[in-house]
C-alpha cells in the first residue's frame, strides 16, 4: 500500500514528517502535494523532517532538493531538519551534498530558521 | 541451507519497479544489522544497495540483486551482486566518473557506491547486461 506522508499546516507553515522509507512515487507524490499547498494555503514556510529516515539515495535526496526549488519558486522557503549522522554519511560519499537546501539539526532550529527569515 | 546471525546465505530479489529498490534496501539492511554492523555501516550498505537497484529499473528495466552473507579471517561481510541483460554500458571507465550518466540520474550511482563498499567489481558487455559485485566488511 502507497505511504501517503502527512502534511500538517500550522497558519502559514507547512511540515511534513516522512516517517517510512518512501520509494520513488511516494516522494513525487509528497512534491506535488507540497507544491499545491504552498499556493492554495498561502504558505510562507515549510519543513520536511527527515529524523525517521534511514535512507536518502541520490533520487530521494534530488528530489528534495527539487521540492526546496519548487517552494522557492513559489515564494516560500524550505528547511529540512533531523538528517541523521550515518544518512549525512552516505550522502556525501555518493556526492550528494544538498548543498541548495537550508537545514537545520531538528524542527526547533528548523522553526527558528524560517522565524529569522520572516518565512 | 547454512545460517549465519539468524539469516539465510542468499537472498533474491528480482528489482523491476521503484518498490522493488525500496524492498532490496530494507532486506540490505536488515541483514547487515543482523550480521552487528554498525548503524553507519547499516545506512551505507542500505544506500549502495539502492543505487544498484535504482541503475537496474531506469537502465535495464529488470534484474536481480541477490545479497550474500560472507565469512573470512577478517569477519562476517555482504556481498551484493547486481546483474541484468540490459543494454549494458558501452564505456565502463566514463561510467565509473562522477557526473557521467546516460539516464535519468546524477550520474552519481556507481562511483559513489564503489565509495561506499569495501570491495567493488563492474563488468559489462555492450548489448549484454551489467555485473556488479561489490562487498563491505562488518567492522569490529
Amino acid at each position: 500500500m502507497a505511504v501517503r506522508v502527512p502534511i500538517l499546516q500550522q497558519n502559514r507553515r507547512l511540515i511534513a514528517s516522512i516517517q517510512e522509507d518512501l520509494s520513488d512515487q511516494e516522494i513525487l507524490d509528497l512534491q506535488s502535494r507540497l507544491l499545491d499547498m504552498v499556493v492554495t494555503k498561502g504558505v510562507t514556510g515549510v519543513i520536511i523532517d527527515v529524523s525517521a529516515v534511514d535512507v536518502l539515495d541520490s533520487f530521494s535526496s534530488r528530489t528534495l532538493s527539487e521540492i526546496a526549488g519548487g517552494v522557492y519558486l513559489r515564494g516560500a522557503k524550505l528547511v529540512l531538519v533531523g538528517i541523521q549522522p550515518e544518512v549525512a554519511m552516505a550522502l556525501v560519499l555518493l556526492g550528494l551534498t544538498l548543498k541548495d537546501v537550508e537545514t537545520a539539526l531538528d524542527l526547533d532550529r528548523g522553526m527558528a530558521l524560517l522565524d529569522r527569515s520572516g518565512a | 541451507m547454512k545460517m549465519a546471525g539468524g539469516v539465510p546465505d542468499i537472498q533474491l530479489r528480482r528489482i523491476t519497479t521503484d518498490s522493488d529498490i525500496v524492498a532490496a534496501r530494507k532486506l540490505g539492511r536488515n541483514i547487515a544489522e543482523s550480521l552487528g554492523f554498525s548503524r553507519p555501516d547499516q545506512a551505507l550498505v542500505a544506500t549502495a544497495i539502492s543505487e544498484l537497484a535504482r541503475n537496474i529499473v531506469n537502465y535495464a528495466g529488470k534484474g536481480e540483486i541477490q545479497i550474500a552473507v560472507i565469512q573470512d579471517t577478517k569477519g562476517a561481510g555482504i556481498l551484493v551482486r547486481a546483474s541484468d541483460q540490459g543494454p549494458g554500458i558501452k564505456d565502463l571507465s566514463k561510467a565509473m566518473q562522477d557526473g557521467f550518466s546516460t539516464g535519468n540520474s546524477l550520474g552519481l550511482g556507481l562511483p559513489g557506491t564503489k565509495r561506499i563498499m569495501d570491495e567493488f567489481d563492474i563488468s559489462s558487455q555492450p548489448g549484454e547486461g551489467v555485473l556488479v559485485v561489490a562487498a563491505m566488511w562488518c567492522k569490529p
